[in-house]
């Protein structure tokens, strides 16, 4: 059989549609220059980095006792502090949809699954500094203890676990939520109590659900750079020494090879994570509940559950709001009153606050609106069309999701402070601000793509369809029909995008240059010093720039958004 | 509409797909020639799988042909896209643009024509009358009911007078009654305007009620192509036979002819049927019966026994056994005849000029 012909006309047709083929060219170009390539490079420098090619400079980092040992201590700590996201998260989850709460405990749950989202990740390690660290304001005034040290394998244990979980909660409370009533109702009518009930088919249900949520918390561990920067203290992890191996050792082509090494393990959990798992959870739990839930009124579950879950809850929240409250102080740990907005006043005098704030500003908001509509472009491309590259742009984008900033980072370093290849092409984008927008885009993409691919392929195929057919070019199909059924996750594809952007530390760290202030930047670099103060207002300020664009994003939807209120749960 | 009618032309179209199980390719369609007339109705019949949606798909230019050309009119069309061809389709979900209205949705075809405003208004609202849906033009889509989102899709599939209207199973997700009298109105409008219609379905009354010409698909090759009355009166195989209507197949050997007749044995009975002109002594054939084509009698034809006997209103429901062949049939008008009951050893009687052999 010949699917010559089919496969010929087909890309005629392709071929009829100049817009179509431009972007599939300036697509495929972009995520190669931009994600393939500086993944190449650091290959490629890791092998040959030293004038021959072999494996010298993979032997001489793995002689280094401080990389063998970053290496465990990361795999340590990712692993506790995956388990322990998933199972607080699964806590979390099994309260909510569980469990009847009352409407103060509902609300924690909410502020809780918010925070990550528009804070910058790193702000618990401050928090964590502040209220157990040597000044700590519970450890030293009210436990009066005076030499604790937070610094260390807990402390990222602890920071990264509060930072994580709300994300296994939210991932686990879905899959919760598509169990059917019956079944557990089932085993209860056969006698099993409600423990029991548990054991023997939520858990079995969710059990891949929970994997997934472990190996998505864990490769997030790893990835971290941030926390561990800040309370790791001497507790160096991959990506720290990665970045010390750069800035300080100079080492380029040492870090190339450790951030290849550090790439393996993410994209090794990825691939399980991915192709494994995401395909048993679907197997497991399809379809909706088919009614309603009864909810455990019984007070010997309810009231440890609800307890233990609003303590940690509370926990949380507590720590952020220790954020600004920290840059209200006049001196932390030392001096309390009167407050004083002298550090917010700081922060714009003395520091250079105003650029700081401008220059991120932006940098986010530049590179969220094209990242906005990139992913809407895959998205559309991937669900909706077929050709031949579909399946390479598909997996650029989502093998993005699985680099961590600073391997993107040394990527870059090494892609382009040099050009292409060292030749001296496109040289002249390093140390730009073009740079730092387009690494915000590669970082912002796979998030914004996967939500756009999953609004899109809620709609039925052939109204696209009807619409070509009626005359329409792809071009006109994407702008009046795609991109207006799929607004709502266009525009939170947006705010994402610029809040990611606008907290994004990891990568940039490595990239930005002295004529560009960052904020994120400035944060960790005052916490380094000690000015957990200064730190604090910079961070403030931070979250309330972010959470009031996810505020405007909601109040945009409400009023002009094409399905109200029908994505809640 | 002043536009010249066009017909649509097949020759030697397959489509090969890969089963997404086996990885291995297969015919979704093979090798397939049709010639369907200007102006007229014609429906493609078969049962889910059959490829008769891939064949309307690539009519459309969703899909393209592995192999073979398709014509419109004489205009081979393999290399343009949907939006380039000149035919219109209405689809199974109605496919209607949920984030406009009644009115944009049928005037979305005019203006990507960049049609003059005036224009469009007055052809919308014209389509809109035939499909009886004025005063509806401000409605959203989603305030509609089914029947009306239809006539919309319709209308919308009118308003840019394409050479053909394509139609892929339009009514399926109305419920019965509506389906019945959607049919009515789609081919009034379709005799109305006198565009040539290709029309996909695998409900047979459908096919029956709508269409100039049937053409029963099975296994990605046509099966036959006719008139309703050529393909239910005269099935070329017993899947045809299967298919429309209800048939009951009766083996026999010819024996010898009579009086211008075949004579058949059926289950050790000599039976006269019509000679079909192919026929040969010694040759093994098969009759297709329709149910409604045979009663019951004391004696005078095949002696057969009652299995069931049930009373559904306008007519009476047999199963008898004819040897070892089951035969269905309906004695239409039951009431004053008389009924059967199981055990009752009779005879199955029969009009040799109403039975095909095959």
């Amino acid at each position: 059989m010949a699917k010559s012909q089919g496969a010929a006309l087909d890309r005629k047709k392709l071929m009829a549609d100049p817009i179509m083929v431009t972007t599939i060219v300036l697509l495929i170009t972009f995520l190669t220059l931009f994600i393939l390539y500086p993944l190449a490079i650091l290959l490629v420098d890791s092998f040959v980095g030293d004038g021959s090619f072999g494996f010298s400079i993979f032997k001489r980092i793995f002689a280094m006792p401080s990389f063998t040992r970053a290496i465990t201590n990361t795999l340590k700590v990712g692993f506790v502090v995956g388990i322990l996201s998933a199972l607080i998260g699964l806590l979390f989850a099994y309260v909510e949809v569980y469990v009847r709460m009352n409407r103060f405990v509902g609300g924690l749950f909410k502020v809780v699954s918010m925070l990550p989202v528009v804070s910058p990740p790193f702000v618990l390690s401050l928090s964590m500094i502040m209220l157990f660290g040597k000044a700590g304001i519970i450890t030293r005034f009210l436990l009066h203890i005076y030499d604790n040290s937070v610094y260390g394998y807990w402390g990222i244990v602890i920071v990264q676990t509060l930072t994580f979980f709300p994300v296994c909660y939210m991932m686990l409370k879905g899959l919760l939520k598509n169990i059917d009533p019956s079944l557990e109702e089932a085993a209860r009518d056969m006698g099993a109590g409600r423990w029991k009930v548990f054991a023997d088919v939520t858990l079995p249900l969710l059990l891949p659900g929970l994997g997934n949520a472990f190996l998505v918390t864990f490769i997030e561990s790893i990835a971290d750079f941030a926390n561990p920067m800040i309370i790791g203290g001497s507790y160096d992890t991959l990506a720290t020494t990665i970045y010390l191996q750069i800035t300080g050792a100079y080492d380029k082509a040492g870090a190339a090879a450790m951030a290849v090494v550090l790439l393996c393990i993410t994209l090794a959990m990825f691939a399980v994570q991915k192709y494994y798992l995401e395909a048993k959870t679907a197997a497991t739990l399809t379809g909706k509940a088919s009614r309603g839930r009864m909810l455990i009124e019984d007070n010997s579950v309810k009231v440890p559950l609800t307890i233990f879950c609003a303590l940690v809850a509370a926990f949380v929240i507590l720590m952020y709001i220790c954020v600004p409250i920290g840059a209200l102080f006049p001196t932390w740990g030392y001096k309390f009153f009167p407050l004083t907005g002298k550090w917010f006043q700081q922060v714009f005098t003395r520091y250079r606050g105003f650029q700081a704030f401008r220059d991120s500003f932006v940098l986010s908001f530049i590179s969220a609106p094209i990242t906005a509509l990139l992913s809407m472009i895959i998205s559309y491309l991937v669900v909706k069309r077929k050709f031949k590259a579909k399946g390479f742009i598909e997996a650029v984008s989502m093998l993005a999701m699985a680099v961590p900033g600073t391997v993107l980072g040394v990527g870059y370093i090494r892609g382009f402070s040099g050009g292409l290849f060292h030749s001296g092409i496109l040289q002249g984008i390093y140390g730009t601000g073009l740079i730092l927008v387009i690494v915000f885009v590669v970082r912002s993409l796979p998030t914004g793509t996967r939500s756009g691919i999953s609004a899109l392929r809620q709609i039925d195929k052939s109204i696209e369809e009807s619409a070509y057919d009626m005359g329409a070019d792809s071009f006109k199909v994407f702008m009046t029909v795609t991109l207006p059924l799929i607004k709502d996750s266009f525009l939170s594809g947006l705010v994402t995008a610029f809040v990611r952007s606008i907290t994004a530390i990891s990568a940039i760290i490595l990239l930005v240059t002295p004529q560009y202030l960052l904020i994120t930047v400035q944060i960790n670099e005052f916490a380094e010093k000690g000015s957990y103060s200064l730190a604090c207002a910079f961070a403030t300020i931070l979250i309330l720039i972010t959470y009031g664009a996810v505020l405007l994003m909601n109040l945009f939807i409400k009023h002009f958004g094409t399905s109200k209120q029908i994505k809640e749960d | 509409m002043e536009k010249m009618k066009k017909g649509v032309r097949l020759e030697h179209i397959s489509k090969i797909y890969q089963d997404p199980k086996t990885g291995k390719d297969f015919y979704a369609v093979r090798d397939t020639s049709l010639d369907i007339e200007p102006g007229s109705f014609v429906t493609l019949l078969g049962p889910s799988g059959c490829g008769k949606t891939t064949t309307l798909r690539m009519i459309a230019g969703f899909e393209s042909p592995d192999e073979g050309e398709i014509y419109l009119g004489d205009e081979p069309i393999n290399e343009l896209t949907p939006n380039k061809r000149d035919t219109a389709m209405v689809f199974q979900s109605y496919a209607l643009l949920p984030h406009y209205n009644v009115f944009d949705n049928v005037a979305y075809g005019l203006k990507l024509r960049k049609i003059p405003k005036d224009e469009i208004r007055e052809r919308v609202m014209k389509i809109l009358d035939l499909v009886e849906l004025t005063g509806m033009e401000g409605r959203m889509t989603n305030q509609l009911s089914g029947g009306q989102q239809q006539r919309v899709a319709l209308a919308r599939a009118l308003v840019i007078e394409p050479s053909v209207l394509l139609f892929d199973e339009p009514l399926s997700n109305l419920d019965a009654k509506l389906r019945v009298s959607m049919r009515t109105e789609i081919r009034r409008i379709q005799q109305e305007v006198g565009i040539t219609a290709i029309y996909v379905t695998h409900d047979q009354s459908e096919a029956m009620a709508l269409s100039d010409k049937i053409i029963i698909m099975n296994k990605g090759v046509v099966a036959q192509m006719g008139t309703p009355q050529e393909i239910y009166y005269h099935p070329v195989n017993e899947f045809v036979a299967d298919f429309i209507g209800e048939a009951n197949f009766l083996k026999g050997k010819m024996t010898g002819k009579d009086a211008g007749h075949a004579v058949l044995d059926i289950e050790g009975n000599a039976l006269p049927v019509e000679d079909n002109g192919k026929m040969e002594a010694g040759g093994e054939y098969t009759l297709v019966l329709r149910p409604e084509a045979a009663s019951l009698a004391d004696e005078g034809g095949l002696p057969c026994e009652v299995v069931l006997s049930c009373f559904m209103g306008s007519y009476q429901n047999y199963h008898v056994k004819v040897g070892d062949t089951l035969v269905k049939l309906e004695e239409h008008n039951p009431k004053n005849k008389h009924i059967y009951a199981v055990g009752d050893h009779c005879s199955l009687v029969f009009d040799p000029r109403s039975v095909h052999v095959l």
